[in-house]
């Protein structure tokens, strides 16, 4: 064994080949099919820009308890073509095996300790009519080295192809069947130290982290999206695209993220919660409009799924290097809140939050997830209805305004003890006022008198200062004085959450803290947490150290912080964590 | 019912004495009255620049924004209430530069407002730069010898959009700007009126003069059709895009709200933000 934890409660599987070549359904098939099973999965999927060639894979972690992390190694590997077997072998341990298609002769890396096995899934797919059905001999290839029994995937295949007809549900079928009878005779019997633990049946989600937020957007009351199509956002919209007719809503695909940006700022501004969302590039071409719904006190939702940056970057790999630039990324202050949610409930939840809290403070939200969280598809216990709630804070549809004889603006942007302002919407009959982005009096008309300046930004400056959220900080830190506390935030946390138990058997104790509000910084929050920690490790993705450089700012003790950085593009494993954190002490 | 002194506010305008603005600005007010708007149903969404002030000057909605976006403000505020009656506006700057992809996606999309630009060929509130309707040769601030870029024939690019309402006005003629901007309002889908608006500080060249010497009527020009995109192409081309009236008309286009598949035909505001529970649980169930 090449480290790593073996365990039969879980399983690792990977399958690559070329891009377009199905890889991804074949994977998708065989998640779906273990979900249904009531086993936990993580896929996280590994694709580059182009959309046909170029090497991908999609590797799956099946496991009976709930798993939020790449794994750190490989049981099985399923090769579509030699480059799958070279680049993907490291991953696996020595009881690893590679099931290999016999069109391309493959053959073992050299490095690798685990066995081949061969198997003719193109021909067993042609001989049944169509060599398309190859990944379906694959799937049957795996349950046949997992001893599943195949007509437990009978289900799934039904509900794939059933609108195809009977006769294709029964072709993909005997495909399976027939993977796995020839992987077993080929491997003389099922390979006994592969086999599961049975899962508890259970029935729950399986999902990206865009679905969640797509999800959670509606279920917030989003009937309108404005949005320019970005690698790792639009899954968001494809989803909204699918639904928002349903409820008489609709997505614009607009010319670009200003428009979107802007489109949204309009939507809102009138009454109807409107969301957008993108990755870094977009982001920065929202700047302007972000520090106009600032400054208008224009409700404003924007999520930002981070990749690989500066300019293009690493458009379809991993980072968390937005952050400074969500932060404070427009030019003047304005109150703003970040939230990042470190798992697909959490982004579910927090969507509905983001837009609760863009109304009761009448700022800015921006919610940020990465490319792991939002891709990366895993399984979820049902999400609960009775867990949403809308608030929409000082806007109030019902009221009556009263008239107020000669032609004075109602007093939108009135100076308030909080901060916050009463807001009407436009149709709404004595409510008319203007808004404006240059600086403005209480009814919105344009103001630059030094008096009016100073109580217009004080009154915006402050409404954050009580601002009220549930769980800044995820905390699990069962130690009053730790030997290490681990911050993170977003998609890391299940890295974190399995290295931690491995660095507590070397005897260290252990917190973690991971940030789910950026900003305003929960400074008061994770003050004790670092002052009781003799060293601090924060595991981020980015090559600056942006959340520790926030921490430092924030809460100080840059003595003993210490960065654990990554931006090659592929998220953290366990083990990396593990490994880093163990090098401090 | 509302009169055009119901869309007077109190708030003096700070243009120049002589602005072309200030006719846009009654324009607005009396179509508003004329087509039987109440002030509150009017959301008037504006850019920046001496003409994006409007929002503030006429007793409605109003959002003045960032330079250039207008539109897409607007076409948020119209996607959320098509109740309201949305007018964006700003200037030639707003719209034809910064803004132009915008101008032209509004145009493309079709959605039901009405887009009215104060064009004075500079720009006013930076204080007399070239500008995208400015002509080869002018002088200003940032072509001191003279623009060596050829203008943008505005009317060309409407009519090549696609655009189903297109329109020219002239300040001074209030009436027919009035008329102009009333049936833009009533036309289903997005209308857009071009309006030279002179400034009469920085632009000592494309005076109300050089204009009224300069445009033709199209209602003087026999058998012109306003159904006619090559005519009205054509005609445009001949007179160097230097034409006022309708220019162009196609009523049977459908507007994006019309044609957006399963978009509420009543205001989005009026929607219950909560979800019915059994529609929550079968969305959840399709993940499972
Ligand atoms: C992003 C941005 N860039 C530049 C400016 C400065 N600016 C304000 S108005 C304007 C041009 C105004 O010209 P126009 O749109 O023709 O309006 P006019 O003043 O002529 O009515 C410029 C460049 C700005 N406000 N925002
Ligand atoms: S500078 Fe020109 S455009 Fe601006 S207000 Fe004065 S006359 Fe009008
Ligand atoms: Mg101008």
């Amino acid at each position: 064994m090449k480290g790593g934890i073996w365990m039969r409660d879980q399983l690792s599987w990977k399958v690559g080949g070329q891009q377009g070549e199905g890889i991804d359904s074949t994977g998708e098939i065989f998640a779906i099919a273990m979900n249904r099973l009531g086993y936990y999965l993580y896929g996280y999927r590994h694709f580059s820009s182009r959309i046909k060639g170029g090497h991908t894979n999609n590797k799956i972690r099946v496991s009976t308890n709930e798993v939020r992390s790449v794994s750190d190694d490989l049981d099985i590997l399923i090769a579509f073509d030699q480059e799958t077997i070279d680049l993907n072998s490291h991953e696996l341990h020595d009881n690893g095996i590679i099931i290999a298609d016999s069109k391309f002769k493959p053959e073992k890396a050299d490095e690798t300790g685990a066995s081949l096995y061969v198997v003719p899934f193109t021909e067993i797919a042609a001989d049944l009519g169509t060599s398309l059905m190859k990944n379906m001999v694959a799937i049957g290839a795996t349950t046949g080295a997992l001893g599943l029994d195949v007509n437990q995937f009978e289900e799934v295949v039904k509900e794939i192809f059933g609108r195809k007809g009977e006769k294709v549900v029964e072709k993909n079928m005997e495909a399976i069947r027939q993977g796995a009878a020839y992987f077993k005779k080929e491997s003389g019997g099922q390979i006994e130290n592969l086999k599961l633990n049975e899962a508890d049946g259970r029935r729950r989600m399986f999902m990206i982290g865009n679905d969640a937020i797509a999800l959670g957007a509606l279920s917030a009351g989003v009937r309108f999206m404005p949005a320019y199509p970005i690698t790792p956002a639009s899954e968001i919209m494809e989803y909204l695209i699918k639904k928002l007719p349903d409820f008489g809503g609709t997505v614009i695909q607009t010319e670009d993220e200003i428009a979107a940006a802007t489109m949204a700022i309009g939507s809102n501004y009138a009454g109807v919660r409107a969301l957008t969302a993108s990755a870094g590039p977009g982001l920065s071409l929202m700047m302007e409009s972000i520090g106009l719904s600032g400054i208008t006190e224009t409700p404003l939702v924007i999520v930002d799924t981070q990749r690989g940056g500066p300019s293009t970057g690493l458009p379809t790999k991993q980072e968390q290097s937005d952050l400074m630039a969500v932060i404070y990324g427009t030019h003047g202050d304005i109150p703003k809140i970040v939230m990042a949610p470190s798992t697909v409930e959490e982004a579910f939840y927090d969507t509905i939050q983001a837009f609760n809290l863009a109304e009761e403070y009448q700022c800015p939200v921006i919610l940020l997830s990465d490319l792991q969280l939002s891709l990366g598809k895993q399984t979820v216990e049902p999400l609960d209805y009775n867990k949403i709630e809308i608030r929409r804070g000082k806007l109030d549809l019902q009221q009556e305004i009263p008239a107020r004889g000669d032609k004075s603006y109602f007093k939108r942007y009135e100076v308030t003890e909080d901060g916050i302002s009463p807001r009407v919407i436009p149709g709404m009959v004595n409510g008319i006022h203007h808004v404006t982005g240059v600086e403005h009096d209480e009814t919105g008309k344009p103001s630059e008198s030094p008096s009016n300046r100073q109580s217009q930004m004080d009154k915006r400056l402050r409404k954050l200062s009580n601002l009220k959220f549930d769980t800044p900080v995820h905390k699990k830190a069962p130690h009053e004085e730790a030997d290490l506390l681990i911050i993170g935030y977003v998609s890391t946390r299940g890295g974190i959450e399995e290295a931690i138990p491995r660095l507590e058997n070397e005897g260290l104790k252990v917190n973690h803290a991971q940030i789910r509000l950026i900003h305003p910084f929960p400074s008061e929050e994770l003050r004790p947490l670092v002052e009781s920690a003799r060293k601090v490790a924060i595991v981020e993705h980015n090559g600056t150290g942006q959340l520790a450089n926030l921490v430092k700012m924030n809460v100080g003790h840059a003595e003993k912080i210490h960065h654990i950085l990554k931006y090659n593009g592929n998220p953290f494993l366990p083990k990396e964590i593990h490994n880093k954190c163990k090098e401090l002490f | 019912m509302a009169t055009f002194k119901d869309f007077r506010n109190n708030v003096k305008p700070n243009w120049c004495p002589g602005c072309g603005d200030f006719s846009v600005q009654a324009a607005i007010q009396r179509a508003s009255a004329n087509v039987g708007l109440e002030p509150e149903q009017l959301a008037v969404i504006s850019g920046i620049g001496c003409s994006g002030r409007i929002s503030g000057y006429i007793q409605s909605y109003g959002f003045h924004g960032i330079h250039g976006r207008s539109l897409p403000i607007a076409q948020g505020v119209k996607m959320a209430n098509r109740d309201l009656t949305v007018i964006a506006s700003g200037g030639d700057g707003d719209g034809f530069a910064i803004g132009m992809g915008h101008t032209i996606h509004a145009m493309k999309r079709n959605i039901d407002i009405t887009y009215i630009v104060m064009d004075n060929q500079i720009y006013g509130l930076t204080k007399g730069q070239t500008s995208p309707t400015s002509a080869e040769g002018f002088t200003t601030k940032s072509t001191p010898s003279g623009s060596v870029e050829s203008p943008l024939s505005i009317m060309e690019m409407a009519l090549a959009t696609g655009c189903g309402f297109v329109a020219q006005g002239f300040s001074t003629d209030l009436k027919d700007l009035v008329s102009l901007i009333e049936q833009g309002i009533n036309h289903k889908g997005f209308s857009f009126i071009n309006v030279f608006s002179p400034c009469v500080t920085f632009n000592k060249v494309n005076t109300y003069d050089w204009f009224k010497e300069h445009l033709v009527n199209l209602n003087e020009i026999v058998g012109y059709d306003t159904s006619n995109r090559g005519m009205a192409m054509q005609t445009i081309i001949e007179h160097n895009g230097l034409v006022k009236g309708l220019i162009y008309k196609d009523d049977k286009k459908k507007s994006y709200q019309e044609a957006a598949h399963g978009y509420s035909d009543k205001p989005l505001t009026g929607t219950d933000l909560k979800l019915p529970e059994e529609k929550f649980n079968e969305l959840v169930a399709e993940f499972m």
